[in-house]
C-alpha cells in the first residue's frame, strides 16, 4: 500500500472549482493558493468526500528573503492519498495568514511556532503567543536576516 | 457541618515542572484543579529549545546528522535514519542493500530501547519505584552495548550517513546480537509476566484518559498513541523505506473502543511493538548479505538549487519527518523538523481535563514525550 501523491493540476481544478479566487499557481506535485484563501481551501480539503484530508502532517514556513512560503503537508487515511498545499506571502513586515486551528487542532503548536520563529501571525488562532521563546524576546530567529 | 449547601471548593492553579521528575524532562504544566479534579491544563515548553533548525542551516549536510542525535535522545538511530532518508531523497541517491539492512536493524534495536524506557517510566509513574524500570533498563543496556560495537557511541550515535551507514558492523557484532536476542526472549517473557497482567497496572490504567480516534486524528497525533486509539497506521507499512518492504511484521492495534484508547492501550501497544521489532531484527540478521554499506556520495553534498524533500519515518514516538529545502549550497537552506512528541502534546487537554491529579502523571507517561524533540 503506497500513498498516492495528488498532482498539482488535479488539486488546482478541484480547489479552483469549489473555492472562488483561491488558486495562485501549481507545479507537478504542489498547489499554491492565495494566502487570504487558506482557511477556505483547508475547509474544502477537509470536508470534501473525495479529498477527505483529515490529517495535517505538518505546517512549515520558509524564508525566501523576497517572500515567505507556508507549506501544508496533508494526508487522508481513508482515501490513502497525500497532498502539498503552499501559499506565498509577499514582503517581510506584518505578515499574516488565516489560521486553520479550528479545522485541525494539530495546527495549534505549529502556528504558534511559526509566529515565534518566523514572524508570521495567524488570524483566528485563539492563543497566538510565542511558544519556544519567551514573551518579550526580540525578533524571529529562523528568519534569514536574524544574525 | 462538613456537608451542606454552603460548602464550596475553590479552583486552585498549580505549576508542575519544569523541574519535576515525573514530567520526563523540562516540561511544565499549568493545571487548575477543583479538589483533585483537573479543570484546565496548559502545557508550557521551550526550556530545552536549542534552535536545531537554525543550527542545521549553518552546517553541511553530513554534519547535521550529529544534531539529529540530540532531538529524541533515547531514539537517536531513528532520527539519523529520518534525516538521511530526507537527504537521499533530495539528492536522488539510494543506500546499498547492506546499508539498508543495517539501518533497519539499528532502528529496530533503537525502537526496543525507546519503548522499554517508555514502558519502564509508566510503571515508575504508577509508583513501582525502581524494580520494573530496572528490568527494562537491563535489556536497554545490552542494546546500547551493541550500538557501541557498531559505532563507538551509546546515545549520540551518528551512525548513519546520507547514502548508508558510515561503517560496517564488526564481525563480533553478529554473535553478540544473536546472544542478545536469545537472552531478550527470556527477559521479555519475564517483563510481560511482571507488567501486562499486573493488577496495579490494570486498575490504574484501564478506563483512564480516553483518546477518541477522531480527536487523535484532528490533533495530528501519530505513533503508538494514534494506534492505541484504534487506527493501524504505521509509516513503515504505508511508505516502506530502507528494508521494511523486505521483512514481515504486524502493526499491533488494540480492539476498537468507540470511547478511544486509554492509558492501558497506549502501554499495551508499546509492549506488543517490541515483539514485532524483534521479528524484524531476526529477519534482517538472516537476510543481510555482504556488500558495500554506503553509496558513493561526495563528502560535501550539494543538492540541486530549489530541490525539496519531505523524508519521514515511523519513529518510536510517531511520524518524524525532515523537510529539507536546498539552495544549491553545502548546507540546507531550511531544515524543518516535524516532531511527533510536540504534536502528540496537542491532545494534552483532551487527555487530562476531568481526570484526577494522580492519573495525570501516568497519562503523561503513556503519551511518552521526549523534551529534546518537543523543544528541538
Amino acid at each position: 500500500m503506497a500513498l498516492l501523491q495528488l498532482s498539482g493540476p488535479e488539486l488546482a481544478w478541484r480547489v479552483g472549482d469549489a473555492v472562488a479566487d483561491s488558486v495562485d499557481c501549481w507545479s507537478d506535485d504542489a498547489l499554491w493558493v492565495c494566502p487570504a484563501a487558506i482557511a477556505g481551501v483547508a475547509g474544502f480539503l477537509r470536508q470534501d468526500g473525495e479529498l477527505d484530508f483529515q490529517y495535517l502532517n505538518a505546517i512549515s514556513a520558509i524564508d525566501y528573503i523576497g517572500h515567505f512560503e507556508l507549506v501544508y503537508h496533508l494526508t487522508s487515511f481513508r482515501k490513502g492519498h497525500k497532498a502539498t498545499i503552499r501559499a506565498r506571502l509577499a514582503g517581510r513586515e506584518n505578515l499574516w495568514a488565516p489560521s486553520v486551528y479550528h479545522l485541525w487542532r494539530g495546527a495549534d503548536f505549529q502556528e504558534r511556532e511559526i509566529w515565534d520563529l518566523m514572524g508570521i501571525r495567524f488570524e483566528g488562532h485563539p492563543n497566538m503567543k510565542r511558544i519556544m521563546l519567551w514573551e518579550g524576546f526580540e525578533g524571529h530567529p529562523l528568519r534569514k536576516d536574524y544574525l | 457541618m462538613i456537608n451542606g449547601p454552603n460548602i464550596r471548593t475553590e479552583p486552585m492553579t498549580v505549576n508542575i515542572g519544569p523541574q519535576h521528575p515525573s514530567t520526563h524532562g523540562v516540561f511544565r504544566l499549568r493545571v487548575t484543579f477543583d479538589g483533585e479534579e483537573i479543570l484546565q491544563v496548559e502545557p508550557i515548553f521551550g526550556y530545552l529549545h536549542r534552535g536545531t533548525e537554525k543550527l542545521a542551516e549553518e552546517r553541511n549536510y553530513t554534519q547535521v546528522v550529529t544534531l539529529t542525535d540530540r532531538l529524541d535522545y533515547v531514539s537517536s538511530m531513528i532520527n539519523n535514519q529520518a534525516y538521511c532518508l530526507a537527504v537521499e531523497k533530495l539528492l536522488g541517491v539510494e543506500a546499498p542493500m547492506r546499508g539498508k539492512y543495517l539501518r533497519t536493524l539499528a532502528a529496530e534495536l533503537q525502537r526496543i530501547a525507546a519503548h522499554l524506557m517508555g514502558i519502564g517510566f509508566i510503571l515508575q509513574d504508577l509508583g513501582t519505584l525502581g524494580t520494573p524500570l530496572m528490568y527494562c533498563f537491563r535489556s536497554r543496556e545490552r542494546i546500547l552495548d551493541l550500538f557501541e560495537m557498531l559505532c563507538g557511541a551509546r546515545i549520540t550515535v551518528s551512525y548513519m550517513r546520507p547514502g548508508g551507514v558510515f561503517f560496517d558492523a564488526p564481525p563480533d557484532f553478529w554473535p553478540a546480537l544473536e546472544q542478545f536476542l536469545r537472552d531478550f526472549d527470556e527477559e521479555y517473557k519475564e517483563l510481560g509476566q511482571l507488567i501486562l497482567e499486573n493488577e496495579i497496572v490494570m486498575v490504574r490504567t484501564r478506563g483512564v484518559s480516553y483518546l477518541p480516534l477522531e480527536a487523535a486524528i484532528n490533533g495530528s497525533v501519530s505513533g503508538p498513541v494514534l494506534r492505541a486509539s484504534g487506527l493501524g497506521w504505521d509509516w513503515r507499512k504505508v511508505e516502506p523505506y530502507d528494508a521494511y518492504d523486505l521483512v514481515e511484521f504486524d502493526v499491533p492495534v488494540p480492539p476498537y473502543n468507540p470511547a478511544g484508547g486509554d492509558n492501558y492501550d497506549r502501554f499495551w501497544v508499546r509492549v506488543q511493538e517490541i515483539r514485532q521489532s524483534v521479528r524484524i531484527i531476526r529477519q534482517c540478521a538472516a537476510q543481510i548479505e555482504p556488500g558495500p554499506v554506503r553509496a558513493a556520495v561526495p563528502l560535501v553534498l550539494r543538492p540541486e538549487p530549489g530541490a525539496e524533500a519531505y523524508g519521514r519515518v515511523e519513529a518510536s514516538k510517531g511520524e518524524l519527518a525532515f523537510y529539507l529545502v536546498s539552495d544549491g549550497g553545502i548546507s540546507p537552506y531550511r531544515c524543518k523538523i516535524r516532531s511527533p512528541s510536540l504534536l502528540n502534546l496537542t491532545v494534552t487537554e483532551h487527555l487530562l481535563v476531568g481526570w484526577k491529579l494522580a492519573d495525570m502523571i501516568v497519562t503523561l507517561g503513556s503519551v511518552d514525550i521526549n523534551m529534546g524533540e518537543v523543544d528541538r
